[in-house]
């Protein structure tokens, strides 16, 4: 029997809950922008007037407002769309347990339910669309499918506040025509790796031999070619917003360039200490650090390493970090971000392999960074903080942890 | 558009879990008393910009709006039909 499953995407959704707070931006070019005096100033979500104009998000506030005078730049309330995003949850548990949550504003519903035919998913995606539109005043465009990949693309094919069907009978008509773009994980790279094969539409990934997809792009070609072809199979997991760790990191746009080693150091030292301290929080340790880096030409890459046993005690974190950050990202300063993730979780029960030689300092870390943690929770971030930190004045008055930004979470785990 | 009328409201909170608002008053208005709760639903407010629980509400021979939007209470009037 065919799964129903839909995808429930609201439309601009920050920049609608601040029109939607604020009746008299109605109608007007409107985005949701990050702070520009931390250096945040990019464009976050965007109205349709604005779209219209050509904003798109990511842009930098002053490129935005070139493509589009006028523009009115409100900053964000993370706070609000927590609670919308709960909200529009809550709707859609009425009709299923099974919801998977993917960022604050899309989520995956599984509406199957034994002896009833695909087509009984089209009015619980009607019921959904207007429930919202109704209840809390804003819009979403729902993709009904039979598996999570192809409702995703049916959901962007119509907006806003707009069913779209993609049945076993239509599907492939519809879908292979697009641009191989729009499919989930075809990102600018992946996309400049499959222009040179010939591979411009959805179709033709589809058709594309298996050999050369996985020649060129490794185990991610194939299951590319998986989500062409229809055939994701990946079920609808009950998962909540705030529960997704598979991953903790943090990333920080430092106030200035990150220019010397010495400031990469600092930044590191700055963002361990966050990631180590939310690993703790949630009881885990993590079992590979990696390092992602911006430069000021807005390029990305990220290198990861594998510890030689789990860990969550900050100075082994910030030491695997900046032994990456030297191995392999120095020749790239300077940098506008950095971040540090921790991946590979395990819980922090699990048994580990100890150390003959290095448990007893091991433990005294570990004492050291609860003592830490407790004070910080007592009397904030800043009542204690690391030498190497305040080498830089305007690095130390940053506070990772609380500034840190809501992300999507990964499909892929 | 209307200007937002943020309100003080005293209300009952029933043994089941609802909020029944009782009477209202603005920052230094005079009190205004509920004669009947009409509707109770979730609901945007176009006109003065939110979201929460609308409850709609008789007030002597007028009908209006009381929003309560997670911590604040406003009113909005009601384009009779």
């Amino acid at each position: 029997m065919d799964r129903v499953i839909l995808h429930v995407d609201a439309n601009s959704f920050y920049a609608s809950v601040e029109v939607l707070y604020h009746p008299e931006l109605r109608g007007r070019p409107v985005s949701v922008c990050g702070d520009p005096e931390a250096r945040h100033g990019i464009v976050l979500a965007s109205t349709p007037p604005a779209k219209k104009r050509g904003v798109k998000t990511g842009m930098a506030i002053w490129q935005a407002r070139q493509c589009c005078p006028g523009l009115i730049c409100i900053p964000p309330h993370y706070d609000l769309y927590l609670h919308f995003s709960r909200m529009i949850r809550a709707i859609e548990e009425e009709y299923t347990d099974r919801v998977e949550a993917f960022g604050l504003d899309e989520n995956w519903l599984d509406v199957s339910r034994p002896g009833h035919p695909f087509a009984d998913g089209i009015p619980i995606a009607e019921e959904i669309r207007r429930r919202v539109r109704e209840e809390l005043g804003i819009t979403v465009s729902v993709g009904v499918s039979f598996n999570k990949v192809l409702a995703k693309l049916g959901s962007d094919m119509k907006k806003p506040d707009a069913t779209t069907v993609l049945d076993r009978d239509s599907w492939r008509e519809r879908v292979w025509p697009l641009p191989v773009s729009d499919l989930l994980y075809v990102g600018p790279r992946t996309l400049r790796k499959l222009l040179p094969l010939g591979i411009r539409t959805i179709g033709d990934l589809a058709a594309a031999p298996e050999t050369v997809l996985t020649g060129r792009l490794g185990k991610i070609g194939l299951m590319l070619k998986v989500f062409a072809c229809g055939l994701d199979r990946a079920p609808v997991r009950p998962v909540q917003v705030e529960e997704t760790i598979k991953s903790v990191g943090n990333s920080a746009t430092a106030p200035h360039d990150v220019a010397t080693r010495e400031d990469a150091r600092c930044v590191l030292y700055l963002l361990a200490e966050s990631v180590g301290a939310r690993l703790r929080e949630a009881g885990f340790r993590c079992s590979t650090v990696s390092v992602s880096a911006r430069t000021v030409s807005l390029a990305c890459f990220s290198h990861q390493a594998c510890l030689p046993r789990p860990t969550n005690i900050t100075a082994e974190i910030g030491a695997c970090a900046c032994r990456l950050f030297e191995e392999r990202c120095a020749d790239a300063l300077p940098l506008r971000s950095l971040g540090v993730s921790c991946t590979e979780l395990v819980p922090e029960d699990a048994p580990l392999q100890t150390d003959l030689a290095g448990e007893a300092r091991r433990e005294r870390r570990e004492t050291l960074d609860a003592s830490l943690d407790g004070l910080r929770r007592r009397f904030g971030h800043q009542v204690v903080q690391r030498g190497i930190v305040l080498s830089d004045t305007a690095f130390a008055a940053v506070n990772p942890r609380e500034e840190h930004l809501i992300h999507p979470i990964a499909l892929l785990r | 558009m209307q200007e937002k009328r943020f309100v003080k409201v005293r209300a009952d909170f029933t043994l089941d879990g609802r909020v029944v608002p009782l009477k209202f008053r603005t920052e230094d208005g005079p009190a205004f008393v509920i004669d009947r709760i009409v509707d109770i639903r979730p609901a945007p407010s176009l006109k003065s910009g939110g979201q929460g629980m609308r409850y709609t509400c008789r007030v002597g021979d007028r009908m209006l709006f009381l929003f309560h939007d997670r911590t604040h209470w406003f009113v909005e009037s009601v384009d009779q039909a």
